[in-house]
């Protein structure tokens, strides 16, 4: 039986240099089911540290957790790259590790990066410069994490920063991309009417949260028998009934 | 002045479009927003840029740049210089910096504003 999901794929936590501090994973899946959000992703700048704890609150809640990560290419595009389970986004994130810009995060500058577990206990920080870039071009990046079996979305692709329009001009050919996410300030028809190349593409919005206010301020609504990314996917292809909804 | 005369005096690398040197440089423009590029460069323009992705030869084919000078050394991507190639595209490359490689074209008579 397909029915309609409410999906935010795009939530940043505490770990996010720019988050804010309430954003515990245990705030977030509360405040996603309060707002009748069935699926959530966890997308924090360049690490997934703070996924595991929300899919375990996630699971107790009876809200869908999904493991990603924003990752930022090599030309500071950033990306949002979605898995079933930790283990496909903690690959990637060593990947993404690797090749991260050295230097250590300026908690003045940009904002403290704490990891939490699911008691919302601060249990540490990490210390890497998260806002930056990788060395990784948008599409080696594309490529390994989806070898690694992620759907990849662009993340706000109409913003004028950190965006793939924005950055790259138009959406190079060859990129193998499952999506695009429009940002809240324009409507699919508003996108696909400035940017042509936009047709080819399903189109999606979620909020890009960085406060527990901002959660759900926009959302998709996907046609599925069930919450799972592999069902998103079909989604997103539209396969075998599988839908975005509107 | 030539693409040519710009790659002696600055000791450019070629890395793509070798046969293309007797092209006329009218301005320039310096800007890491291929966006941006697309929409405020102007037709024979060299283009100072970091970026190296395959992208950067679309937009400067697309606005009919005389040529692309990628900065700090960085290294074109495979497919890029490939594709430069094939449109016809030059790019050279320069071990400075944008600030210090600008100053550089703009002492030798290069301006922003054609």
């Amino acid at each position: 039986m397909l029915k309609e999901y409410r999906a935010d794929l795009h939530i940043h936590t505490c770990l996010s240099p720019c988050g804010s501090l309430d954003m515990s994973p245990r705030a977030i899946v509360r405040e996603a089911k309060k707002k009748g959000i069935e699926i959530i992703a966890i997308c924090d700048h360049n690490s997934a540290e703070n996924v595991l704890p929300a899919q375990k609150i996630g699971e107790v809640e009876g809200v869908t957790v999904l493991a990603g990560m924003e990752v930022t290419s090599q030309e500071e595009v950033h990306l949002l790259t979605l898995f079933n389970d930790v283990e496909g986004v903690n690959r990637l994130q060593e990947i993404v590790y690797e090749h991260l810009l050295p230097g250590e995060n300026d908690e003045e500058a940009f904002g403290p990066q704490v990891i939490v577990n699911e008691e919302d206990e601060v249990i540490g920080m990490n210390m890497r410069l998260l806002i930056g870039a990788t060395t990784l071009s948008i599409n080696e990046l594309v490529d390994r994490a989806q070898k690694l079996g992620s759907v990849v979305i662009a993340s706000h692709v109409d913003r004028e920063s950190f965006s793939l329009l924005g950055h790259m001009g138009f959406i190079p050919h060859d990129l193998k991309l499952t999506a695009l996410e429009i940002s809240p300030h324009i409507t699919a028809e508003q996108a696909r009417a400035r940017f042509l190349q936009m047709s080819g593409y399903p189109l999606v919005t979620f909020s890009d949260a960085h406060t527990l206010e901002d959660i759900g301020k926009v959302s998709t609504r996907f046609f599925l028998e069930e919450p799972t990314l592999k069902e998103i996917e079909k989604a997103l292809r539209g396969e075998e009934g599988r839908r975005i909804v509107g | 002045m030539n693409l040519k005369e710009m790659v002696e005096k600055l000791g450019l690398e070629v890395k793509s479009g070798a046969g293309q040197m007797d092209r006329e440089v009218r301005g320039g423009y310096a800007s890491d927003l291929m966006s941006d590029v697309m929409a405020n460069s102007r037709q024979g323009d060299i283009w100072v840029t970091l970026q190296i992705h395959q992208n950067i030869v679309a937009v400067a084919s697309l606005r009919e740049l005389a040529a692309i000078i990628i900065v700090q050394g960085r290294q074109p991507e495979k497919e890029t210089v490939e594709k430069a190639e094939r449109e016809g595209i030059p790019i050279l490359g320069s071990p400075l910096h944008t600030f210090e490689l600008v100053g550089r074209l703009y002492q030798m008579g290069i301006s922003g504003m054609h």
